[in-house]
């Protein structure tokens, strides 16, 4: 299979293959970065269309109405979200609570404590909570939990507390696989260094391990953050959809990801425009935390080399 | 002592956050199969949901389901490998580089409702392609995308570079190492990237939602509407008039799921040792 053997030589420089084959061959590195160029083109598809038809109401309604609006009422024509915001904010922030000591815990057990065997189960285990549905977890989340989480906090158990048990679970994966990479990475001299001088695995998990891997944990927890802001289906099922401040976390709230799904079907006009609105500052949120994590990065990057 | 005392606490500790991990897995899957086994029977598999309360079988949902799987596969799979080839075997690190990483990884982290209100506004309105299997996949692929980049990217550069050197000294251009040595042998990991990024596919809510349409309907072009399994369950679920049938739809995709899962898995094992 052989191409035209080179040697035909051009003009004073030296060509190892034919000129046809120089051109195939540039031909098809540009095809190739035209198809990874397909993902800066999603990225930026995704700001000018989610983007355009959102921003009549930054311009019409005003950001600062927008953003810092205290209620959330279409019929009224008022479209503040900051209860959505504040609702996203609260469902996060306990489901990183909960989700993240058993997520480092898992990586930890994983990367320093399971043999291979056990190993061998509770890996597969962890990629396999990632693969499953969020609709079947909120539905989970809706038929089990609720009814569980009514009995402990009284109402109807739609609320914060359900959603965040369900994305606790929702996250460990995410940040145990990224918290694992970052533990494994350690060089097993370091651990080696630390039993010589008779610590006990415990602390040389806590005290060398884990100071070591600070930066791949944080990222990890960052990307969990991520991906409960972002998460839709699971929290629609179990948070009861009331665009409100609550007076306690057992009581029904939104978030932008929920009330996206809940008005699209018959949202026109400006309060489409709203919807679109939440679509692109959630997009622009986790943009922000991949950012962040790349900074983290460099930022461990210079470090290292200038150790 | 209590040094000692503390380290058993603390190792005790980490298997139980281990152990919870594993038990809650077995929970959902455990109630899943528990409640859906009994609904679970050819007549449910294969014939159509009937009146209000959706009684009967989910049998259009499979095929919706699996046709805009499909689809999607067929549209990102060609463009992530070659825009993995690019990443691994021709760029150059740079700035141009760094954007498309940077892009990708953007991707990857778009909450599925956005990812959504992109195929609503993008292909289901303003290219005018309705709802339908089309519009549900071209905005499934963009999901897709950076995960079959990634692995293939992964796959490319696990093989090892003196395979490469062996072709270049035959006298091979760059093309044909790639595509003769390179991608053949990094091709199960590739494969199992695919299989694990259609099974992410199987289970997407919030991207098709507003892009497939949610009338029950079996879909024969790519231009027709229809109601996949995870929007049926939703709306079963919710409205909770038939918690049969929803227990029922919630098993069989669970099925999927696990099939996609554990067949990436096993097509992995069984092809490394070769």
């Amino acid at each position: 299979m052989a191409e035209a053997p080179g040697a035909q030589a051009g003009s004073g420089t030296l060509q190892l293959v034919s000129r046809r084959t120089h051109l195939k061959e540039l031909a098809l590195k540009n095809l190739f970065l035209l198809c990874a160029g397909v993902a800066v083109a999603g990225v930026v598809l995704i700001f000018a269309f989610v983007g355009v038809r959102g921003w009549p109401i930054f311009a019409e309604v005003g950001p600062w109405a927008f953003l810092a609006g205290r209620e959330w009422n279409p019929t009224a024509g008022l479209y503040g979200i900051l209860p959505l915001i504040y609702g996203s904010v609260v469902v996060m922030l306990g489901a990183l609570v909960i989700g993240t000591p058993l997520a480092v815990g898992t990586a930890i057990f994983l990367s320093e404590i399971a043999t291979p065997r056990v190993r061998s189960i509770v890996r597969p285990a962890v990629e396999l909570l990632a693969g499953i549905p969020s609709v079947i977890y909120g539905f989970f989340g809706l038929i089990i939990l609720r009814p569980i989480v009514a009995d402990v906090t009284g109402g109807l158990g739609f609320g914060a507390v359900t959603a965040w048990l369900i994305l606790a679970i929702m996250i460990v994966p995410t940040i145990a696989a990224i918290s694992e990479d970052a533990l494994r990475s350690i060089p097993p001299g370091i651990r080696e260094a630390s039993y010589a001088m008779g610590a006990t695995q415990w602390q040389t998990i806590y005290k060398v391990l884990v100071p070591a891997a600070k930066i791949g944990i944080i990222d990890a927890i960052i990307l969990g953050m991520g991906r409960a802001i972002g998460e839709t289906m699971a929290v629609l099922m179990v948070v009861g959809n009331a665009p409100v401040f609550p007076e306690s976390v057992s009581e029904p709230i939104a978030t932008l990801t929920t009330q996206i799904v809940m008005d699209m079907p018959y949202a026109a006009g400006e309060h489409r425009t709203a919807l679109f609105g939440m679509g692109i500052i959630l997009f622009l949120v986790s943009m922000g935390l991949v950012a962040l994590v790349r900074l983290m990065s460099r930022f461990q990057t210079a470090m290292e080399s200038g150790r | 002592m209590s040094k000692r005392v503390t380290n058993a606490i603390a190792l005790g500790l980490l298997w139980t956050a281990a152990v919870i991990t594993v038990a809650v897995l077995g929970t959902v899957i455990g109630y899943v199969v528990i409640n859906g086994i009994g609904e679970l029977s050819p007549r449910f598999i294969f014939t159509w949901p009937e009146g209000v309360a959706a009684e009967g079988g989910v049998w259009p949902t499979i095929v919706s389901t699996l046709y805009v799987t499909a689809l999607a596969m067929v549209i990102i799979t060609p463009i992530a490998i070659l825009a993995a080839v690019y990443l691994a075997e021709y760029a150059v690190q740079g700035r141009l580089v760094g954007i498309i990483r940077f892009a990708a990884d953007s991707l990857a982290s778009v909450p599925s409702i956005v990812m959504g209100l992109f195929g609503l506004a993008l292909f289901v309105e303003a290219a005018g392609i309705g709802f339908s299997m089309l519009s549900a996949a071209l905005a499934l692929s963009f999901l897709m995308l950076p995960i079959v980049m990634r692995t293939t990217e992964e796959a490319i550069r696990a093989v090892p570079k003196y395979i490469r050197w062996g072709s270049y000294g035959l006298g091979a251009t760059k093309w044909q190492t790639v595509s003769r040595i390179v991608l053949p042998a990094a091709m199960p990991r590739i494969i199992t990237g695919i299989i694990l990024s259609t099974g992410r596919a199987v289970g997407e809510t919030a991207v098709v939602i507003y892009t497939m349409g949610q009338a029950i309907n079996l879909p024969v072009s790519p231009l027709d509407s229809g109601r996949p399994m995870t929007v049926h369950l939703y709306l079963l679920a919710m409205e909770g008039i038939n918690l049969p049938a929803a227990y029922g739809t919630a098993l069989l995709l669970m099925i999927l799921i696990l099939a996609f899962n554990l067949g990436a898995r096993f097509f992995l094992r069984r092809n490394r040792k070769v």
